[in-house]
């Protein structure tokens, strides 16, 4: 059995400690928001928090989360009420939303980190998190407009 | 010639008194003008020919060999331990520029990854997002280590583009090599990230020499005296 948080609530997963923390979450833990997408940490889709830093839980066992926070899609907010969600949703950025979950988890880690990004820090980082419907402009617009909204100069 | 006579009295000697004393006077300072003017701009161009690094070690010998020093021996080790420096497992986190390499090409890494402040990254494209504490099975899956880093961007102990010489002055330089003395350069080179290069995981080349020998010539460079080979 390991013991882990998500999104703040405690569980204790019996599972196999080398088992891919994006089972646990999709298959064991039923949080489906976080996605598979290549399984070699190249695309960024499965990205999540953890100890409130983005990681692939594609390649990261279940062993390193013992006893540790994560967070998934499903706990950035309790109501979609995220700066990142809110102009997410104002700037209309999914196209297919396969990539999206993974998208905000990193542009979250950006904004806590540098509440005011350039265009250059967005694209330093978020070029780890591929879009297959070429969203880019509307991400980058996004993340702008959720810096705002965090600094109470946008709804 | 004669006893205080230079080869310059002699050649003015030889132009047969065609030379006034007070024009003897003036070619000998403007020879020496010319000769002076000649170092100095010798001087100027090699100072624009410098290493083409910001840091550069002192390029020196040492000062203080130890008894047994033994400036081939030290030198012939080196540049077996060149070998595996320069090798892609070790170089491709010792960058030029500020971005990893990757691959037995040594190509900058995808993703447009950065080494940030620190040898951790930016963002979310830190090191530790996708590199494990260990390898990550399968080939091109990401390599692994509790220690996973490159070095921080204010000490960058560079490998790429190093000549044998100018490696081991930096290495030996404890401004540029983390403040490290010998005796601890020994002990890193079986550091445990240092020893992730013969445990790169699938797909990847090993160094050279296995690290038992990488660690004997390492130590075998030190004690016969540090030596910085000749180029």
């Amino acid at each position: 059995m390991v013991k882990l948080t998500v999104n703040q609530k405690e569980y204790q997963v019996d599972a196999s400690p080398d088992m891919p923390l994006l089972w646990v979450l999709r298959d064991i833990l039923g949080l489906t928001g976080t996605k598979f997408g290549c399984g070699m940490a190249l695309c960024g889709a499965c990205t999540v928090h953890l100890n409130g830093e983005a990681v692939r839980s594609c390649v990261t066992l279940l062993n390193r989360t013992a006893g540790q926070q994560i967070t998934t899609i499903e706990g950035l907010s309790a109501d979609n009420s995220h700066p990142l969600q809110k102009a997410w949703i104002q700037a209309d950025v999914p196209q297919c939303g396969y990539c999206q979950s993974g998208q905000i988890m990193s542009a979250a880690v950006l904004l806590r980190e540098n509440p005011h990004p350039t265009d250059k820090d967005i694209d330093d980082a978020m070029t780890g998190n591929i879009c297959r419907c070429g969203t880019y402009p509307r991400i980058r617009k996004a993340i702008h407009l959720a810096a705002q909204i965090q600094e109470g100069t946008a709804q | 010639m004669k006893p205080g006579k230079t080869n310059f009295d002699t050649e003015l000697d030889g132009l047969g008194g065609s030379i006034r004393p007070l024009n003897r006077h003036f070619v000998r300072m403007k020879l020496i003008y010319t000769l002076l003017a000649a170092v100095f701009l010798g001087m100027i161009s090699m100072s624009f020919h410098k290493e083409p690094v910001s840091t550069s070690p002192a390029l020196h010998e040492p000062t203080d060999p130890p008894p047994g020093a033994d400036k081939a021996a030290s030198q012939k080790a080196f540049l077996a331990v060149y070998k595996v420096l320069m090798s892609p497992r070790c170089m491709n986190c010792h960058p030029s520029g500020d971005a990893p390499l990757q691959g037995d090409d040594s190509h900058p890494h995808a993703q447009n990854v950065q080494r940030g402040p620190d040898g951790h990254g930016v963002y979310a494209l830190k090191c530790t997002n996708c590199h494990q504490p260990q390898n990550t099975p399968g080939e091109n899956m990401p390599p692994g280590n509790p220690k996973w880093a490159l070095p921080p961007a204010n000490m960058k102990m560079v490998f790429q583009g190093r000549t044998p010489r100018q490696l081991a002055a930096q290495i030996l330089d404890p401004k540029l090599n983390g403040g490290k003395t010998k005796q601890q350069l020994i002990e890193h080179a079986s550091d445990t990230l240092v020893r992730w290069g013969w445990d790169p995981g699938d797909g990847r080349t090993k160094p050279p020499l296995s690290h038992a020998e990488f660690a004997k010539q390492f130590k075998r460079w030190i004690d016969k005296g540090a030596y910085l080979p000749d180029k």
